[in-house]
């Protein structure tokens, strides 16, 4: 699950940069920073790739997944920070999403 | 192509006039309400659920946007009032304004937004009301939901300025609805009284406006509240 979460995020932020044109974000890899020190994101873009992603992951795990948990926005170490992070916290989000239903 | 307009609280009052009126004039509108749907329209599709219940939202934009792959216009208008002197009001009542009328509008500007955001263009309307600028008194805690709305609004047209969408709001007088229907007459007239323009709005009034808030011409009027009947802060 976890590769599959990287290839989606991998995707969108290519997509993304289709229009951004960040050569930072050429060659992207699970160690590529997205957001705050040293990301390659600014807010604005953060907000464009959260809903870019939500929509991806809905329609590849077939359930509507909202990226603005309560727990990851208050964690010290926000899940953005890079394509590692956030692909955990989304297998976290998936994997607790499927023990509730 | 029809603009497609997203409204909340579409079973009765503002909400259901609003839908018929732009289903007359061509959109595709798409409401909600915890009851199911009162209008019958080959243009309108309904969603029965509280506009609180978090997944239940994302749920139905979601749908929205795989039925009709955008969402030109939202109007927030869902929201319920109680009249109560702030020493007998249950703690229940203020969890219960709270949640239908800010939780609800939040929930709902966030998860269109994620839409229009997508497709760089959106025009968003809350719903605010006189009550708030009037401060009257057995109002305060549907007139402190309704500020909160205010500036939640303002604030909002910032965050979504970059990506074409627009953010205002209408802060109606009262209109002849349920919602005031408990409303003594006396407390009514002392409200009107204080109006600029003494009388009740009506469904005219509230469309005039928004018309001019979703206008394809207005996207550079937002963060702006517009009080019926001469009221202001």
């Amino acid at each position: 699950m976890k590769d599959k979460i990287i290839g989606i995020i991998i995707q969108s932020l290519n997509s993304l940069n289709e229009e951004w044109n960040n050569p930072s974000l050429e060659h992207i890899d699970v160690n590529t920073r997205i957001y705050g020190s040293g990301g390659n994101v600014d807010s604005l873009g953060l907000v464009t790739l959260i809903t870019d992603l939500e929509e991806r992951l809905t329609s590849d795990f077939l359930r509507d997944i909202v990226l603005a948990d309560e727990k990851a926005m208050s964690q010290q170490n926000s899940p953005f920070r890079s394509v590692e992070s956030l692909s955990n916290y989304i297998e976290h989000l998936i994997q607790s999403e499927t023990r509730n239903v | 192509m029809s603009e497609i307009t997203v409204i909340t609280g579409t079973r009765k009052g503002i909400g259901r006039e609003l839908s018929e009126y732009y289903l007359g004039k061509g959109h595709v509108v798409v409401g909600c309400s915890r009851g199911l749907a009162s209008i019958e329209h080959e243009n309108y599709k309904h969603y029965e659920l509280d506009v609180a219940d978090e997944p239940a939202v994302v749920q139905m934009i979601r749908d929205v946007r795989r039925r009709y792959s955008r969402i030109d216009n939202l109007l927030n208008n869902a929201g319920i009032a109680s009249m109560n002197h702030i020493l007998t009001t249950p703690y229940k009542t203020v969890q219960s304004i709270f949640f239908t009328n800010f939780l609800g509008t939040f929930l709902f500007v966030r998860e269109t937004a994620k839409v229009m955001t997508m497709q760089k263009y959106g025009r968003i309307v809350n719903f605010a009301t006189v009550a708030s600028p009037l401060r009257l008194e057995g109002e305060a805690i549907y007139a402190a939901s309704k500020a909160a709305i205010v500036n939640f609004t303002e604030i909002a047209a910032r965050e979504f300025a970059e990506f074409g969408i627009t953010v205002n709001a209408i802060g109606p007088t009262p209109v002849p609805t349920d919602l005031i229907r408990n409303v003594p007459k006396e407390k009514m007239d002392t409200l009107l009284n204080r109006q600029a323009i003494r009388r009740f709005g009506g469904i005219t009034d509230i469309s005039h406006v928004v018309d001019f808030f979703i206008d394809k011409n207005s996207g550079f009027i937002t963060g702006q509240v517009i009080y019926l009947g001469g009221v202001h802060y």
